[in-house]
């Protein structure tokens, strides 16, 4: 029986490669010698630095001290994996990027529902909830540096009735008041992004789906939870993978607002001071190369937990 | 789309594709005699030295057209800016020297990194005739912070130090006698008991071990010694001296003198405690006897001055030092010129032309001289100035600077948890820090 059935479609599977496999072909090249100049380039400005950092990164060199450059092997990496510092700025990191990109779904999320659904000034208000990720992050962090300045920064003058907040309140006294300054920031930095990401998964959904749903009485939860959500799954996952890569990348606000004290360093601002500030080239490759497997791990366990086709969140689907 | 190629072929010049081709290569030739003109130097024009200054209020590059002028047309030297932070300039600096950079001739140089850049090689030697005459009209500790390997490699141009600044009106409600020397502790129990505030630097920067360097050079100690072995060097700070430092510390930010913002605490922030209400006692740079002049003139006539607090009670101290060194780059395309320049710009004259400007000090005595900054500043306080570079402390000249500066920064802040433990964990971690043991 299932030979019967087998042998026919074995007989008509060639015929159909054979229809398409020409053209298949030709694409193909002419696809590879498109492809060839941005691999080509890729190769010299990504992969040449990479693999330049890899080597360094076996090796104890200080820029400012040449001569003394010596061969470590694995020596930088040891070091590194068996210093408090590191895993504290790890914690740090994934702290920032949890929470950040925790807030910002669920804001990012209100902000598409609000894009979609608004039919008055539409543009107007689209514009407006963007604003902030059109700003230089640096200016956004110099702004929030003095937002929670002790001295004449809004949040202690506005707040001052909080319980916990005063005019003295020092924002950047502590490592959690510092931590919480610089999400703070973050967060309203690139929750526009988020929306935006959002908001294209949001207009994927067929509005025959959500009508259908509410005729057959789904209230405006079950809608939300049982109907838009699911149908988002891919669309959350390229938000949370872009954020969350992103987020784990964080720099600029650390830099700006804090320049690291109260421990609130990230494993790029460990990977920038240690590099460019002390000079010590090969220690800061073997961060960098450390930071980039970290990251390749994290961008393969965010695409495993959402388990979406990639086909899928790519739009082929 | 027909119309317009015919329009284009009417026109003869463009129709001809030899007369286009020699017009095209007649500007590439143009364009390329352009730029090797603009990039040789040996065209007959007057050679332009690019001075890397630290940000200021224009007496760098009052000094620079002074040198200009000076040189009868020999060289014309323009300034670019660096950075406001310290640590900054030595980035910039240090990045693009290791790259042979060309385009830097004279740069200012803090102090602390002169060492780093001399050892690698970046700063090209001074002829030794003009060492002597900067050694001999060099303020000792100018010259010692300029000095790598038994070397002069920087041509001391102005000389800072720290002096105790108070308010007039508050030490006369405390009943103080400031014209002896008064300790850390004194100013800090007089500040508790009246309500007032001591303004130091204690945010994570190179201003808060500038305040560790003085505590612990005025308790007789050092944070290390034998700079010249490098990383070998012998850390020092844990000792009866950094003990006496961080209880000076754990003793300010534990009273009601300690201001609100005192573990971010910078220069200015310092200055706007002191001008506050309630501000008693600041340690600050020099320029801060014209810095409320016209923001707060009540605030300018109610101050007073008197040297670095003492440690330990009877204990003579040990002011901060700060200031720039000019270097000439090594891969400058006219090092010749650039020496020229650099000891035209150190000029006692021309110290004191920087100091009427930015209120930083001169690094030679001949400098004081300067009329109009004799007129700016009162004698006793010019006197006290001087005194204060005669007493003060260099940071430890050693290429390492920006390490060890880091580790104390990391173990010393924030002030609020500075405690008897904490010289010793900071030696270790200085050792491991510049052994590579350990990450900072």
């Amino acid at each position: 029986m299932s030979t019967t059935i087998a042998t026919p479609a074995a007989t008509q599977q060639p015929e159909k490669k054979v229809v398409f496999s020409d053209r298949l072909v030709a694409e193909n090249r002419l696809g590879q010698r498109l492809v060839a100049p941005a691999v080509i380039l890729m190769l010299l400005v990504t992969a040449y630095p990479m693999l330049q950092a890899l080597y360094l990164s076996l090796f104890r060199y200080r820029l400012t001290d040449p001569s003394n450059k010596s061969f470590v092997g694995v020596g930088n990496y040891v070091t590194i994996l068996g210093d408090s510092l590191f895993w504290k700025d790890t914690v740090n990191t994934v702290i920032i990027m949890v929470v950040t990109v925790a807030i910002e779904l669920v804001i990012g999320f209100a902000f598409a529902m609000v894009m979609h659904r608004i039919i008055f000034a539409r543009g107007l208000m689209r514009t407006s909830i963007l604003i902030p990720y059109g700003i230089i992050t640096v200016v956004s962090a110099f702004a929030w540096q003095f937002t929670f300045s002790i001295n004449n920064g809004w949040v202690n003058s506005w707040f001052g009735w909080l319980p916990g907040i005063s005019s003295t309140t020092n924002w950047y006294g502590d490592h959690w008041h510092a931590m919480f300054a610089i999400m703070v920031s973050e967060i309203w930095k690139t929750t526009p992004f988020m929306a935006l990401l959002l908001l294209a998964g949001l207009s994927q959904i067929s509005e025959d789906m959500v009508e259908a749903s509410k005729v057959d009485g789904a209230t405006a939860s079950q809608r939300l939870f049982r109907v838009i959500l699911p149908n988002m799954k891919a669309a959350i996952m390229v938000a949370v993978l872009f954020r969350g890569l992103d987020a784990f990348r964080i720099f600029d606000n650390i830099y700006v607002m804090t320049k690291g004290a109260q421990n609130t360093e990230s494993s790029s601002f460990l990977t920038y001071r240690q590099s460019i500030e002390q000079f010590q080239l090969g220690m800061g490759s073997a961060l960098s190369v450390l930071l980039f497997l970290t990251v390749l791990l994290l961008a393969y366990l965010i695409v495993k937990f959402f388990k979406v086709d990639l086909a899928q969140a790519r739009g082929e689907g | 789309m027909r119309v317009l190629r015919r329009a284009r072929g009417s026109n003869p010049h463009r129709s001809n594709p030899r007369i286009r081709r020699l017009t095209g290569s007649l500007a590439v030739l143009a364009t390329a005699a352009g730029v090797l003109t603009a990039c040789g130097g040996s065209s007959g024009a007057t050679p332009t030295l690019t001075w890397y200054i630290n940000p200021d209020s224009g007496g760098q590059a009052a000094v620079a057209a002074a040198c200009t002028k000076a040189s009868n047309g020999a060289y014309k030297v323009v300034t670019q800016t660096l950075p406001q932070d310290a640590n900054q300039q030595r980035v910039q600096l240090a990045r693009r020297l290791a790259a042979h950079d060309s385009g830097i001739d004279i740069m200012s140089i803090d102090p602390p990194y002169t060492a780093e850049l001399a050892n690698a090689g970046f700063l090209a030697p001074i002829p030794q005739a003009e060492q002597q005459t900067l050694k001999s009209q060099s303020f000792q500790g100018a010259a010692a912070a300029a000095t790598w390997g038994g070397q002069l490699v920087a041509y001391p141009f102005w000389s800072n130090t720290q002096v105790l600044w108070y308010r007039k009106s508050f030490v006369q409600k405390a009943n103080i006698d400031m014209s002896k020397p008064v300790s850390w502790d004194q100013i800090i129990k007089a500040a508790s008991d009246n309500g007032g505030t001591v303004a130091v630097q204690a945010n994570k920067y190179e201003g808060y071990v500038v305040w560790i360097n003085a505590l612990i050079s005025g308790a007789g100690g050092s944070l290390i010694s034998d700079a010249s072995k490098g990383v070998d060097a012998k850390v020092d700070v844990n000792s009866p001296a950094g003990a006496d430092a961080a209880k000076v510390i754990q003793e300010l930010a534990s009273s009601k003198a300690a201001p609100p913002d005192l573990t971010v605490a910078q220069e200015g922030q310092a200055g706007s405690t002191f001008e506050a209400s309630n501000g008693a006692f600041m340690v600050n740079w020099t320029y801060i006897w014209h810095n409320y002049d016209s923001t707060d003139p009540a605030v300018a006539k109610d101050i007073g001055y008197a040297m670095y607090p003492e440690t330990v009670a009877g204990k003579t101290s040990t002011p901060p030092y700060g200031g720039i060194g000019i270097g000439v780059s090594a891969y400058s395309s006219h090092v010749d010129l650039a020496s020229q320049a650099a000891a035209c710009i150190v000029k006692p004259e021309n110290q004191g032309i920087n100091a009427e400007l930015t209120g930083n000090m001169p690094a030679s005595e001949a400098g004081y001289q300067d009329p109009k900054l004799q007129k700016l500043y009162p004698a006793p306080l010019l006197k006290l100035f001087q005194d204060s570079l005669n007493a003060a402390a260099p940071r430890s000249v050693t290429p390492y600077w920006s390490d060890i500066s880091g580790a104390i920064q990391s173990t010393w802040h924030p002030p609020t948890s500075v405690n008897s433990s904490t010289p010793s964990s900071s030696a270790t971690f200085i050792e491991d820090v510049l052994k590579g043991k350990s990450l900072l």
